[in-house]
């Protein structure tokens, strides 16, 4: 797959004698939606500062285009799952997307008038012109989320990168996320891969998995990757998949007699992993 | 007159010091580097007692130990909270401040000048060596502009683009350093710090866009001094009364401007921008 925006090869990581990712392999092609599963400490953040080129592997290597990166960060826009913004900071929305344009370049602005056309354009992609004019730290977070994911987007970058973005969000909320990322992804032909714990509100939406468990991946199809025997591969004991009602739970334990009764509102409880 | 003979010298530097401390001040607010903008000028003092006392200008004593101070803090402080390792710098140096005060045979008045600063003393020949001091820092703000505001706000997402947030880290101790060194002669450690928090600090309650924060952050400074200078004038009471007053006075000043316009359910620019 040599036109894959992002290519990751037996990639692995080995952070203060732990491993956290071991013989990682997967592809996303040009303007493909791929989830990235896993649960809390199952390596996402490590992989994607990985890509990002944050993390140096210990073994294996990224590929972006194809090729290995020539430089830190290009082509990648990435919105973080922690972000803090200080309500006193003096920006607005629209200043915070404006960094996105050209903030790697040193000296004053030169392409103002090209960057205010690109400002709304982005803004527009996220539907964020309504808050655009509000300082960034009095802004929902959801709204935060907007302005970063805009200023993402503005470097016209070939892969998105969205770290944990439903994290503390309601259902609705989340829901909402979802939805403007795959139209983001659509419309802007840009890769996205986003990082989740919990499978189901990105299952209608995906075109690839890339399912992280104990710092091993399995990714293809949502088809090809949740099913019983591949899952307990990954997780190297044996867990069953069920379907209810068009969402997806993943159990641990064959004989554990796991309580499956309310759990649809405990996804992580402890026997049910997903 | 008060516009007249060594007042014009006055007049002129303390203009420039007050442009840089402007600017300089709106990163340390934006990145919340207050603790480093007290300590690296309080720390620097003690360079400029060592070099007194050695027969080297003061000057360069002090630009030796506030550049020391800005990558001690930098490079100790590189992972995690700034604040121990800063006021641990602070410390270190104030105790050889301390010993290399008590060495000297006589009470060194340019060292108590230091702490407090001498605007109205300012000869002629300290203008060029702060005006070049003062456009070099400017210089280097404007080179770095954009990623340090970038990696000030979210510094992950710079690091995500290539702005390594350490580096950023160190060249902006390292403008505070320069600054430091410029301006600690002509006001002294303890103004060029209410100087540099006050005046942006103040600025960010007017406005919600960054470039008139910081030209706001500018007006305030200068205007602080410009009063601090023509009411210590006429008054003869010290200037550093009037610079640390009216500093506090324009951020309360910000607050309850800032209250108001929250009471009053609007915000500054509700009104669509010009696009």
């Amino acid at each position: 797959m040599s036109e894959a925006v992002l290519t990751v090869e037996g990639l692995g990581v080995r952070i203060a004698g732990r491993q956290v990712l071991d013989g990682v392999d997967f592809a996303i092609a040009p303007g493909e939606f791929t989830g990235l599963i896993g649960s809390n400490g199952a390596g996402k953040t490590t992989l994607f500062r990985a890509i990002l080129g944050l993390q140096r592997p210990t073994s294996g290597r990224v590929l972006l285009g194809g090729r290995p990166r020539s430089r830190r960060g290009a082509g990648i826009g990435y919105v973080p799952q922690k972000f803090l913004l200080d309500p006193d900071l003096p920006l607005r929305g629209r200043d915070l997307v404006a960094l996105g344009f050209d903030a790697g370049r040193l000296g004053p602005s030169t392409r103002l008038r090209r960057r205010r056309a690109a400002v709304e354009e982005a803004l527009a992609a996220v539907d964020a012109e309504a808050f655009a004019d509000t300082r960034v730290g009095r802004l929902s977070g959801g709204e935060q989320q907007r302005i970063l994911i805009a200023h993402a987007l503005i470097s016209r970058p070939r892969l998105l990168l969205a770290d944990e973005p439903l994290a503390n969000l309601d259902l609705r909320s989340a829901q909402e996320v979802v939805s403007l990322l795959a139209r983001v992804c659509r419309e802007q032909g840009v890769a996205v891969l986003i990082s989740a714990h919990e499978i189901n509100p990105l299952l209608p939406v995906m075109d690839r998995i890339v399912y992280l468990a104990h710092g091993r991946a399995a990714s293809g199809t949502s088809e090809e990757v949740i099913r019983a025997d591949v899952l307990s591969r990954l997780y190297g004991h044996h867990v069953d998949v069920i379907d209810v009602h068009g969402r997806v739970l993943i159990v641990a334990g064959a004989g554990d007699d796991a309580d499956l009764a309310g759990c649809e509102e405990t996804v992580e409880h402890t026997e049910v992993i997903q | 007159m008060m516009f007249e003979g060594f007042m014009v010298n006055a007049w002129e530097v303390a203009s420039i010091v007050a442009v840089v401390a402007g600017v300089v001040g709106f990163f340390t607010v934006l990145r919340g580097a207050a603790f480093a903008a007290h300590s690296i000028p309080n720390g620097s003092f003690a360079g400029a007692a060592g070099a007194s006392l050695v027969g080297l200008g003061t000057l360069f004593g002090l630009g030796v130990f506030a550049f020391a101070g800005a990558l001690g803090i930098g490079l100790l402080g590189r992972r995690g909270r700034h604040d121990a390792v800063t006021a641990l710098m602070l410390v270190m140096m104030l105790a050889l401040g301390a010993l290399f005060v008590s060495f000297s045979s006589e009470y060194a008045p340019e060292v108590y000048s230091l702490l407090f600063g001498e605007v109205l003393g300012i000869s002629a020949n300290a203008v060029l060596p702060t005006l070049l001091l003062g456009i070099l820092c400017l210089l280097v703000v404007a080179i770095l502009y954009r990623p340090l505001m970038l990696s000030s706000a979210l510094p992950e997402v710079g690091e995500a683009r290539g702005i390594s947030a350490f580096a950023m880290e160190l060249a902006f101790l390292g403008v505070l350093a320069l600054a430091t060194t410029m301006t600690v002669p002509v006001v002294g450690t303890l103004l060029i710090f209410s100087l540099m928090i006050g005046a942006p600090a103040a600025a960010r309650s007017f406005t919600d866009r960054p470039a008139v924060a910081m030209a706001l952050s500018v007006a305030f400074a200068l205007a602080i001094v410009w009063f601090a200078i023509a009411a210590s004038y006429e008054t003869n009471w010290p200037v550093g009364f009037f610079v640390g007053t009216a500093s506090a006075a324009a951020f309360v000043l910000g607050r309850v401007w800032a209250y108001a316009r929250a009471r009053m359910g609007r915000r500054p620019s509700a009104r669509p921008s010009p696009s």
